[in-house]
């Protein structure tokens, strides 16, 4: 509220100067003159760039789900004005949150040990972790950096998100083809309240007839009600988590597991293919039958 | 950088950090790390290391060569698509022009030099996808039924010569001895003997050459006494109200369409911020006419009021 009655008063010299004294979230600049950066990589951006930004990168990322940088470029763009600020307001307003953003970890191959996580005792966090990413053929170097966002601070919670988005799939089973993510973004949705996540739930318009039926009458209804009664996912300090039973971690978050895509669909697949076959060996046979 | 009459009613970019109003946090967080501070970049590597820019950063002239490099092998793929957003598909006219008023190619039918030595000579620097070659030669076979004309592209760049030969395919010059294409740093072009070039082109290119003056020296010696020189590159505009607006568009429009297109709004950034450190039509004119050229009229030719101009020079006979 503050930040629109500032933009909205008068011309006068007194106000002028305090504008100009702002940070870029509510100081008018002009693209020929953008305040210096907030921190490395940081571009500030205008309000239109930044709804251009976020109309172009949605329909991009609709149109080739592949482009991850757009998908990460509309979460930035839509994260402000209020999104992020709560979701840093989450952090702050939990301990293991306060520690995180006084540590600022970040989750890259080398801060997490690959063959240290394989080591692991099944059914812990670490391994679970380690599992999926060597299931799915994913590493932990994949992600895009920060650089729309202004403020520092909840540019690093955007980065926490993005990085942390791997544990959420560990966390909840979920596989890294579309259905998976559409899934997990649900979920990621009730729990962040982040607009991209919301947005991305659209690419429900490339999936199946089979997986769209799966997605409204199962995994849906799970992401929603398990993201908006489950404790708040960024919150958990994952580096010293790795260790922890992965179904105590979910107990205490209050997560449930949903059922496991992968299998239901290798299930399906397997069973439409004996039917298949059934159905071939039963025209063949009634093929000699006629001879 | 060209300071606008906004900028000089406002405080200067040290004051507004210095000024900036504390807000109060529920904790102020300090990181333990250096994760999201504000780095000063350093770029050069010893002090008697000459610097040059690439774009609006300094860097050690060594280097430059390298980052420019890196953006345009990032770039290539998506190169052609790129342009026609950029340019709304008007750098496709100006290709044509500078092409037409070039007018390559001679008939040995109806010219007594041409029958001595048919086709032109022609070398097209940076000219890796090959947009000007193919202009080139379609000029001379089809306005001049000139299939003798031979065309060499040069590029330092292997991933735009890759795009260049790609495209060729499609040409019918791909299999012919019409089109040649090598790997070159236009500053040294050892492989081309000298005075054997009847034209020299450089479209888009000469912006990111660590010397420009060095590629101009390297362009008089190949071309042959009487033979062109002729340049297409960005240049400033002239009308100021339109400058406005197509500063606005540079810098604003055209990384963010190099981010949504290409996934890579950096490329973008450096190349608007070259275009801007590109001398304007009268210095490189002048550095034309130093490199020891004669430059016809007032030397260049604006293209959309400046956007581009063409600039040419003819290698005096001895």
């Amino acid at each position: 509220m503050l930040k629109r009655s500032l933009a909205q008063r008068s011309w006068s010299t007194a106000r002028f100067g305090s504008l100009l004294a702002a940070p870029p979230e509510i100081r008018l600049f002009s693209v020929l003159n953008r305040p210096p950066p907030n921190y490395e990589g940081h571009v500030p951006l205008t309000t239109i760039e930044r709804g251009a930004l976020a109309v172009g990168s949605a329909l991009g990322s609709l149109l080739n789900p592949r482009r991850h940088d757009l998908i990460a470029a509309l979460g930035e763009a839509t994260a402000t004005p209020y999104f992020i600020y709560r979701l840093r307001n989450a952090m702050l307003a939990s301990p293991t949150g306060r520690r995180i953003l006084r540590d600022r970890p970040r989750i890259t191959s080398q801060t997490l040990s690959m063959p240290y996580l394989r080591t692991l005792p099944p059914n812990t966090v670490g391994r679970t972790y380690a599992a999926w990413l060597d299931r799915e053929g994913v590493s932990p170097d994949t992600r895009d950096q920060v650089r729309y966002i202004d403020n520092e601070e909840c540019a690093y919670v955007m980065q926490r998100y993005r990085e942390c988005h791997d544990f959420s799939h560990a966390l909840t089973g979920l596989p890294v083809f579309i259905e998976g993510e559409i899934a997990l973004k649900g979920f990621e949705y009730a729990n962040t309240l982040l607009p991209m996540t919301g947005l991305s739930l659209t690419a429900v318009l490339r999936l199946k007839k089979a997986e769209r039926e799966r997605f409204f009458s199962t995994y849906l209804p799970w992401a929603l009600a398990n993201g908006f009664k489950a404790k708040e996912v960024i919150n958990v300090y994952w580096e010293e988590q790795l260790e922890t039973d992965v179904d105590d971690l979910r107990a205490e978050l209050g997560v449930e597991k949903p059922p496991d895509l992968r299998d239901t669909r290798k299930m399906l697949r397997e069973k439409r293919k004996a039917e298949k076959a059934a159905k071939e060996a039963k025209d063949r046979i009634g093929g000699l039958k006629d001879a | 950088m060209n300071q606008s009459f906004r900028s000089l009613i406002r405080r200067p970019a040290n004051a507004h950090a210095l000024s900036r109003p504390q807000y109060r946090y529920y904790a102020i967080t300090r990181p333990r790390f250096q994760h999201f501070q504000n780095q000063p970049s350093s770029t050069s590597s010893s002090k008697d290391e000459r610097t040059t820019h690439f774009g609006f950063e300094t860097v050690a002239e060594s280097l430059k060569e390298s980052r420019v490099g890196a953006v345009f092998s990032s770039v290539a793929s998506s190169y052609d698509t790129m342009n026609d957003l950029m340019s709304l598909g008007i750098h496709r006219l100006w290709k044509d022009h500078f092409v037409r008023s070039l007018n390559p190619g001679s008939n040995s039918t109806t010219s007594a030099t041409a029958k001595a030595q048919p086709g032109w000579k022609i070398l097209d620097i940076a000219g890796g996808t090959g947009d000007i070659a193919f202009r080139l030669l379609d000029h001379a076979s089809t306005i001049h039924s000139d299939h003798s004309t031979h065309v060499t592209v040069a590029d330092i760049n292997p991933e735009m010569l890759a795009e260049g030969r790609k495209r060729a395919l499609q040409t019918p010059y791909h299999n012919s001895d019409q089109l040649s294409f090598v790997e070159t740093n236009a500053e040294d072009l050892t492989m081309i003997p000298s005075n054997s070039i009847d034209l020299y082109t450089v479209a888009f290119g000469i912006r990111n050459f660590t010397h420009k003056d060095a590629a101009l020296r390297e362009a008089s010696r190949v071309l042959k006494p009487g033979g062109v020189f002729a340049c297409l590159e960005f240049s400033k505009v002239q009308n100021p109200v339109f400058n406005e607006v197509y500063k606005r568009w540079s810098f604003s429009a055209i990384p963010l369409i190099g981010q949504l297109v290409a996934g890579d709004r950096d490329s973008y950034q450096y190349l608007v911020e070259s275009i801007e450190k590109f001398p304007n039509q009268t210095e490189f004119r002048d550095m034309i006419k130093e490199a020891g050229f004669m430059v016809p009229g007032k030397g260049w030719e604006d293209l959309t009021d400046g956007i581009a101009a063409i600039h040419k020079g003819v290698k005096p006979l001895p």
